[in-house]
């Protein structure tokens, strides 16, 4: 492997709060990352059900080093966990993935997701509320009705800033599999959920209504080969998307063709190396997520020990695959024996499609510069973090000697892992949740 | 308390103050009450006070529920006179923008046809001095919720403003026609054809022209198949000659689009397109289009082509249109009766029948009728009952019998479907077909067909059973009732099986006001007695409900000596449901 270089692609400082709750449970790991359209809110939702939102602080003369710090800006209870009579089924609250909608007045709009229902979500805010009654004096006591000789009309008072978050769509029961994957189309009028087996389009306006628009399920269920593990539709172009399966393709669905796209109108797929085949090639092939570069041009996929680049004009093979943790290519048994062989990892563009970031174990996650070809891996931990400091990279030792510097294969923690990270659509702001922590990391200022 | 107050009138103040503090209740429907009474609030604060203090708070009110934000909608659309008339009405605008800004397009959408509705109150001076800056300051807003509710506004205020404000109006619906969101595009494409109405016909063309095709070759797909809703009203605008020049080249493209969607609009809005370009067009131009439509790939453009084909063909001109069908659109016709989409075929099926009237009866026989027959026949029961549905099309045209001999098999299959909804379905046309088909058939071959679904296992079958035998009785009359009914219904009385012996209590509810004071008392009325009997509390209740149906037909006498009786008996029967029919028989029928 390369000589990590010097010159990383980019300099991020650790925040000088790192966002976590303080106890360690089951329901506070963050199981989604996603910023807003303009980066001003950030978006993260965890296995209790919660949403949490956090808002870009304005710039200030008086310190200047806060700039574009995140806060709080709003938390709510997105899902609740439910129990299906009918099938026996405990429905979890685990949110699986948040979208944003373009913002279309005051308010924001998100779409937020578990295994079954997606919720589409107004958070706005209030500063105002009226006062006087006529039936109540000012001080909340009943008035003897016959002492009303005015009416009054309620007065608009301004009050502290309030942020309030309502559902505004439940959109439910369409899926029996589980919901992976939820995607906005670029006509900001319909967008799709995808289960293991099918896709659905919906209005964002019709909640008792959707089209199925793909459909996998083998009429005998024990020839199910394959599932569907991520989608998503082409940033610009309304009637594209494409979906990846366990297999490790891709396919490329026009919408405009027909109404069912059983039929893909192209097909991604890496011929397999024969002299690399062994029991887990299958199960690291499969394809953990999918997104589209910002242009449009290009699709990322991230198997377990890969990202790859495509373009979507060539099918036969990746134009370029980076290793995310080859060195995990002899562990692999042992990664199968405590499941880890199964995490989803996921992947981001940066704002300009130049850089790209995926996650790995022991806290560390990964960043590739396109053009330049190098690349840096750094950690997401409090004792790392020092503020204004600059992140340092890290290195694993692979067999022979080990410096420094170095961690050992076998001394990576496994319960570690970054599986869900954002990055800003503009700025080189970065968010990467640990567990149940959330780093913000942002490009050195100066 | 006393309510001294009374003599000044004060008295009257309460209930408005409850209201006013009402809108702010913190349950939707207290404030949705006091919304909908907006109109008594404003009354009693008079107009003064309604334009300075009432609009006002109602303007920052838009963080409530939908449904109170609708009704405020509404209700601002008529508050004119509540404000001091049109004088005053640009005090509505306000609160009207904030709603025509929030999120839910109900809402938007309400506030819009509330401005509509108070522009035509302004004079021309307010008009211009407060209504077009609002529709400016929406047009320019920076969300797109304001954006597209302007779309809506432009065509309302054109009409009655001065020649340079008409010019900043077409500037701005420019400008919203190439706006950065599909959204707006969309809104703007679907008041193009509104706005091409009250545009002067140069503007139309030098404008509005430029402007749909632009829409009409959008990169979205839904904003293209909105162009296709504007291509009639503009087509309906433009005189004949230069509609080849100006909205053909559109049309064209829009049934050929790459999208299924766009050409589904096309097939969905073809009779509209056709009365809008005219016989020749039509001749030239959109039978061939129309062919393209039925042959399409995708089986949603397909199923709504088809559907138009009755009304497509009845339009065409009439010194052509038999040549047009015989030659053009049949084949294509016969070609989907074997689609492979059940959609296709059952679309088909509702309009194919309504060709027989237009084409005459040798046309019929010789072309439509095998193609009837074959649908008949067609493995989806949609299909088949889609064509039964419609046989009164063909009764006219060749007579029934033509096609009885494939008629009843196709009746008693679907009189048999495995799925209830399908035997339902066709319980539902029996009436229809009875009479068509004449008593002396119906009795020979589907009679047992109607009796057998008085067994059926499923309640919904039994039911639609007994109402079908009643409508049967009000077209074949009494005597054929007692002739060919009444016995079989009796006859399951003693069932063993109790649903079955309800059965034939529901049946005598439903049938005794269509088989007179005669068969009921003789031949109904002993056998509901008898049952009163019955071991099955469900039945003997029935028997107090059947007596209360039937109860208005039997003569007095009998009411008094035997249904009285036994309604007694009931009446102290040890199930309480049976009690409680019996005393409601009692009391309906002044027996208690």
């Amino acid at each position: 492997m390369k000589c990590f270089s010097r010159y990383l692609p980019y300099l991020f400082r650790p925040p000088s709060t790192i966002l976590s709750s303080s106890c360690h449970t089951e329901a506070d790991i963050i199981s989604t990352v996603e910023f807003n359209h303009t980066g001003e809110l950030l978006a993260t939702g965890d296995k209790g059900g919660r949403v949490v939102i956090f808002q870009r602080e304005q710039e200030s003369k008086n310190q200047p080093h806060r700039r574009g710090e995140y806060n709080v800006y709003s938390t709510f209870q997105s899902h609740e966990p439910e129990f299906d009579y009918l099938k026996s089924l405990e429905i979890e609250e685990k949110i699986n993935k948040i979208r944003w909608l373009p913002q279309q007045n005051a308010a924001y709009f998100l779409l937020s997701t578990n295994d079954k229902t997606v919720k589409l979500w107004k958070v706005s805010e209030r500063g105002r509320r009226p006062e006087g009654y006529n039936l109540k004096d000012d001080d909340g006591r009943i008035r003897d009705p016959s002492t009303i000789t005015m009416l009054r009309v309620p007065v608009l008072q301004p009050m502290d800033l309030m942020v309030e978050a309502t559902p505004r769509r439940v959109f439910s029961n369409a899926h029996t599999y589980h919901i992976n994957s939820i995607s906005v189309n670029s006509d900001y009028e319909t967008y799709m959920s995808a289960d293991d087996l099918r896709i659905n389009l919906w209005n964002l306006e019709i909640t008792n209504r959707s089209f199925n628009i793909v459909d996998i399920k083998p009429a005998n269920m024990e020839e199910l080969t394959e599932v569907i593990t991520a989608a998503e539709f082409h940033p610009n172009q309304c009637n594209t998307f494409v979906y990846s399966s366990s297999k490790g393709t891709i396919r490329l669905c026009d919408m405009r063709a027909a109404a069912l796209c059983d039929k893909h109108s192209k097909f991604f797929e890496e011929p397999e190396d024969p002299s690399n085949r062994s029991f887990f090639s299958e199960i690291i092939s499969s394809i953990s997520d999918v997104k589209f570069s910002h242009s449009g041009r290009y699709m990322m996929t991230r198997d377990y020990l890969t990202v790859k680049v495509w373009d979507l004009n060539m099918e036969s093979r990746p134009l370029e695959t980076y290793q995310v943790h080859d060195y995990l290519r002899s562990k692999l048994c042992s990664l199968y024996e405590n499941d880890c062989i199964f995490d989803k990892f996921e992947c981001v563009w940066n704002g300009s499609d130049s850089v790209i970031m995926t996650g790995s174990y022991n806290n560390f996650f990964r960043m590739f510069d396109r053009n330049t070809k190098r690349d840096v891996t750094l950690e997401a931990s409090r004792e790392n973090s020092k503020p204004r400091a600059i992140l340092k990279p890290r290195k694993v030792c692979v067999g022979g000697k080990r410096r420094k510097d170095e961690i050992s294969v076998d001394s990576l923690d496994f319960s570690k892992k970054i599986l869900h990270s954002a990055w800003h659509p503009s700025e080189n702001i970065i968010a990467v949740a640990a567990t149940n922590n959330l780093y913000i990391f942002q490009d050195k200022v100066n | 308390m006393s309510k001294m107050a009374g003599a000044d009138g004060d008295d009257s103040l309460y209930p408005i103050a409850v209201l006013i503090d009402e809108l702010r209740n913190e349950d939707v429907q207290l404030r949705l009450n006091s919304i909908k009474k907006l109109s008594t609030i404003a009354l009693a604060l008079g107009v003064e006070r309604t334009r300075t203090e009432l609009l006002p708070f109602l303007t920052d009110t838009i963080y409530d529920e939908d449904e109170v934000l609708l009704a405020l909608a509404e209700q601002l659309g008529s508050f004119t006179v509540l404000v001091g008339g049109p004088e005053y009405v640009h005090c509505l605008l306000p609160p009207l923008e904030s709603l025509a800004t929030v999120e839910e397009t109900v809402v938007r959408d309400k506030a819009v046809e509330s401005l509509r509705k108070i522009s035509h109150e302004h004079s021309p001076e307010d008009l211009e001095a407060h209504f077009e800056p609002l529709v400016k300051r929406l047009a320019s807003g920076d969300w797109f919720t304001s954006r597209t509710s302007a779309c809506g506004l432009f065509s309302v205020c054109y009409p009655r403003v001065s020649k340079s404000t008409k010019s900043e109006i077409r500037q701005h619906f420019r400008t919203l026609c190439s706006d950065d969101t599909p959204m707006v595009r969309r809104a703007a494409a679907s008041k193009l054809g509104e706005f091409a109405k009250v545009l002067e016909l140069e503007y139309v063309k030098s404008d509005l022209i430029p402007l749909f095709a632009a829409l009409a070759s959008d990169e979205q797909d839904s904003v293209r198949l909105l162009a296709v809703e504007a291509c009639v009203s503009i087509a309906q605008l433009l005189p004949q000659e230069d509609l080849e020049k100006l909205v053909m080249p559109t049309l064209r493209q829009a049934t050929e689009d790459k999208s299924w969607r766009v050409r589904y609009m096309v097939a969905d809005k073809f009779s509209e397109l056709q009365k809008a370009v005219g016989p020749e067009i039509t001749e030239n131009d959109l039978v061939p289009s129309f062919q393209n439509l039925l042959k399409d790939c995708e089986a949603e453009v397909r199923a709504a082509a088809a559907n138009k084909v009755k009304e497509f063909c009845e339009n065409l001109p009439a010194d052509s249109r038999e040549t047009i069908i015989m030659n053009s659109i049949l084949p294509c016709v016969k070609e989907l009766v074997s689609d492979t989409n059940q959609h296709v075929k059952s679309a088909l099926a509702s309009v194919i029948m309504g060709l027989s009237t237009i084409l005459g009866k040798d046309n019929t026989i010789e072309h439509l009728l095998p193609l009837f027959l074959a649908q008949l026949k067609d493995e989806c029961p949609e299909v088949r009952l889609n064509i039964i549905s419609n046989l009164d099309c063909v009764n006219e045209v060749i007579g029934i019998r033509q096609l009885s001999q494939s008629l009843l098999p196709a009746i008693v299959e679907l009189a048999e479907d495995a799925k209830w909804r399908v035997r339902l379905a066709i319980i539902e046309y029996m009436p229809l077909l009875a009479g068509q088909l004449g008593m002396e058939f119906f009795d020979e071959k589907l009679n047992s067909l109607c009796m057998a679904w008085l067994v059926d296992h499923v309640y919904a079958i039994r039911e639609a059973a007994t109402c079908n035998l009643m409508k049967l009785v009000e077209r074949f009359g009494a005597s054929w009732a007692q002739s060919t009914i009444v016995p079989k219904v009796l006859g399951m009385a003693s069932d063993p099986n109790y649903l079955h012996r309800m059965t034939t209590l529901f049946c005598i509810s439903a049938l005794s006001e269509a088989c007179g004071q005669e068969i009921t008392t003789k031949q109904m009325l002993p056998i509901v007695l008898k049952m009163s009997e019955d071991q099955v509390a469900n039945v003997r209740f029935n028997v107090a409900k059947s007596l209360q149906k039937i109860g208005p037909v039997l003569e007095n006498s009998a009411l008094q000596a035997e249904v009285r009786p036994v309604l007694e008996k009931l009446a102290t029967d040890q199930d309480m449901d049976v009690k409680y029919f019996a005393q409601e028989a009692m009391t309906v029928l002044s027996l208690a």
